[in-house]
């Protein structure tokens, strides 16, 4: 064990000596959350989640009162800050709004929509539910899964009305309180009541959250950019580990250590150990630092570092699966800075991934960051160490599996030989 | 003086190619040992294998009365190593250098120091401790590269070829450090390519070639079993071609062997003296001027040629 620690401890030392590392373990991240931070007016105080007046065009052909329940909804204070809705008559001009990039979407509510849901008489009722059209811009996915999302709980609460008007029906029908011919009359006065609550129910659509015991939480853009950031360039420092190993084959420094009296096990042990304590330093800097500069609360410290750990076992699998995998330096930084970006976009750091295809969803999950940020964002909302154990436990599957494959093929080539 | 090393019938093959073609040697406590040989002749594959980076395709050899590969740690620890190539940590001072590797072969708290302050001492860079190594001249590297294999006081250091791109001044000191480590006792494997290393350094040599030990012996056995001959060696201009010359010469009565080595001819024969004018007759025929002559006394690059037929630089 002594000699795992020196080995660590001197590549620890290298890493921190190295300035071009220096830049990409701290400075980067640090920078880059500063400026999305900035950007997405996460320190302005402004909306709470740094993105506001999302231009939206409204075509309401249904004039009923879902459709004008939607269309308050769309006005109400609550959501002023968040959205900027324009009302239209007209779908193909509102679509070409969207095409032109003036707004993020366009919401169509078709005419009979209300009708199709609550019928207003008993000659009215539909075989078929009519459906509201959201006409989407792809380039502001954020925005537009903000608008996705209010429409969603919007149909969700109608939903819920409609299944609770339904159920008030037919009981009183069944306990005698009403007959066959006053079902569509008491429907109608029940749908309309819970109107106010369709209208009503913007106020909770907002981006805040709820922790399992109830406490309210503020919803901050910082807590995604920070560790969707501090996750990327953890895959910088995995990487420079993983390639460590191979210069140190080059320069000879590897063989060095192999007929010194230790045995390959301890010296690539060392190596792993330092990758991860290289890593561990690295986490802990950036949040220590988020923390005090940009006063960002990343939630319970005892399954923090517990999720740091996890986190960077997973990241440092990686880099030693990029070191037992490749043969030259160069072949592994090329590979590494690819790696580093592609799994900082699917981490869901950058925009959110939940709009995305499925199968999209579950390439996703092969990158730590995925797992990583998830976690870190509940803990940021106040979830506790119960509540990111599926990702924790997935973190911990991901490095057994990938240091397995690379003992194999380190096996197979030989560590040092060359 | 009993054996420290013994090496029975030592191979490694690499798929189809053959590195080491089943060598054995011996080495006696407290004497140098030098293996001469061309690049890619197998001296740094055999000294992997004697310590035990590389294992062996067939084959054993004992180090301190330790198998090679049935004891490795055992071997490891007796042995000193230093490689070929520069092996350091470029952003670490000399002294975190040396500390680093003292405690990977197990030193530590007052030894550690002393040691270190010794090895820096010994190697002359004790003001420059703490520069890193990146700011040393090629020849400071060399020293600690030499110093890290002396920390723990191995009983048997293995060299490999370690004046290789280095200025006379550093070689110089490193020759002598060499001796002066083997006056202390330490016995001494050292490989090189350069044929007066091993002639000022060695009590006995191997030579190697393509993988296998060609000969063995003191430089005075070596030599005696070449003859009484000398090496005549012609120097030639840069823009002619001294194959003709040698065509020619090897038709001359004495000539043993004649072979080109760039822009020189080489001549083994029992005496130089007698057939310099010739020679030099039959490069005025062929219009090849001759910059420069050297006469040799029998030597183990007159060795070499006569077991291989071509020059050590080749």
């Amino acid at each position: 064990m002594k000699k795992l620690l020196l080995i660590a401890i001197k590549d620890l030392k290298l890493a921190f000596r190295d300035r071009a590392s220096l830049i990409f373990m701290l400075l980067a991240p640090f920078a880059l959350t500063l400026g999305l931070g900035l950007v997405t007016g996460s320190f302005s105080g402004g909306s709470d989640s740094g993105i506001s007046d999302i231009p939206v065009v409204v075509v309401d052909e249904d004039g009923s009162y879902l459709g004008n329940a939607l269309v308050e909804m769309m006005k109400s204070e609550e959501l002023a800050d968040l959205l900027e809705p324009q009302f239209m008559d007209d779908l193909s001009a509102a679509r070409q709004l969207v095409d032109d990039n003036k707004a993020v979407a366009a919401i169509y509510i078709p005419k009979g929509f209300t009708e199709s849901i609550i019928p207003l008489n008993s000659y009215s009722v539909s075989d078929q539910t009519l459906q509201i059209e959201l006409y989407g811009n792809p380039t502001s996915p954020t925005s537009l899964g903000i608008v996705k999302s209010i429409l969603e709980q919007f149909m969700s609460v109608v939903e819920t009305n409609r299944i609770r008007n339904e159920v008030t029906v037919s009981q009183f029908l069944e306990n005698g309180i009403i007959d066959q011919t006053q079902i569509a009359g008491i429907a109608l006065n029940i749908g309309m009541e819970q109107m106010t609550t369709v209208v009503d129910s913007s106020s909770s659509i907002k981006l805040n959250n709820v922790t399992a015991d109830g406490k309210e939480v503020e919803f901050n853009m910082l807590g995604v950019l920070a560790p969707g950031m501090a996750l990327m360039f953890l895959m910088y420092t995995v990487t420079f580990g993983g390639r460590s190993l191979l210069v140190e084959q080059n320069s000879g420094t590897l063989p060095r250590l192999l007929v010194s009296p230790s045995s390959s096990i301890q010296v690539l042990g060392g190596k792993v150990l330092g990758i991860f304590i290289t890593g561990v330093v690295q986490m802990l800097i950036l949040i220590i630092g988020t923390s005090l500069l940009f006063g960002l609360n990343w939630g319970d410290p005892l399954a923090l570092v517990v999720l740091i750990l996890v986190a960077v076992l997973a990241a440092t699998s990686w880099g030693i699966l990029l070191a037992a995998s490749f043969k030259t330096p160069g072949q592994i930084s090329n590979v590494g800075s690819a790696l580093m970006l592609i799994f900082g976009i699917l981490s869901g750091g950058f925009f959110s991934v939940s709009n995305m295809a499925d199968w999209v969803q579950v390439l996703t999950r092969i990158s730590p960051n995925r797992w990583g940020l998830d976690a870190f964002t509940t803990l940021a909302m106040g979830g506790s160490i119960n509540s990111i154990l599926g990702p924790i436990i997935a973190l911990v599957i991901m490095a057994c599996i990938l240091f397995l494959v690379s003992v194999i093929l380190f096996n197979r080539r030989g560590i040092g030989k060359r | 003086m009993p054996a420290i090393l013994e090496v029975n019938n030592l191979v490694k093959n690499y798929g189809s190619f053959n590195a080491v073609k089943g060598i054995s040697f011996e080495i006696m406590q407290g004497e140098i040992f030098s293996l001469l040989g061309p690049n890619g002749a197998g001296k740094t594959t055999t000294i992997s294998m004697l310590s035990t980076l590389y294992t062996p395709t067939r084959g054993d050899a004992s180090v301190c009365g330790h198998s090679i590969t049935k004891e490795p740690m055992a071997v490891k620890n007796c042995i000193g190593v230093v490689p070929q190539d520069l092996a350091l940590y470029e952003d670490l001072t000399a002294r975190e250098n040396l500390v680093f590797w003292g405690q990977m072969y197990g030193l530590s708290g007052k030894t550690l120091k002393t040691r270190v302050d010794e090895v820096l001492e010994q190697t002359g860079l004790l003001d420059k401790a703490k520069q890193k190594i990146k700011t040393y001249s090629g020849g400071m590297k060399r020293r600690i590269n030499i110093g890290v294999g002396l920390l723990h006081h191995p009983k048997l250091l293995f060299m490999d070829e370690p004046t290789v791109g280095i200025d006379p001044q550093s070689r110089r000191s490193i020759l002598d450090s060499v001796k002066e480590l083997n006056r202390g006792g330490m016995t001494v494997l050292y490989t090189t390519h350069y044929m007066e290393e091993a002639q000022e350094l060695s009590n006995r040599v191997g030579i190697i070639d393509h993988g296998e030990l060609i000969a063995i012996g003191t430089q005075e056995e070596l030599t005696k079993s070449v003859g009484e001959t000398d090496t005549l060696v012609l120097h030639v201009g840069e823009d002619t071609d001294p194959q003709n010359l040698a065509f020619e010469v090897r038709k001359l009565q004495g000539v043993i062997k004649a072979e080109v080595t760039d822009h020189e001819v080489t001549i083994i024969t029992p005496s130089a003296e007698e057939l310099l004018a010739q020679a030099v007759s039959f490069a005025n025929n062929l219009g090849i001027k001759i910059h420069s002559i050297d006469i040799r006394e029998p030597n183990l690059e007159a060795v070499f040629l006569n077991l291989t037929g071509r020059a050590l630089r080749d």
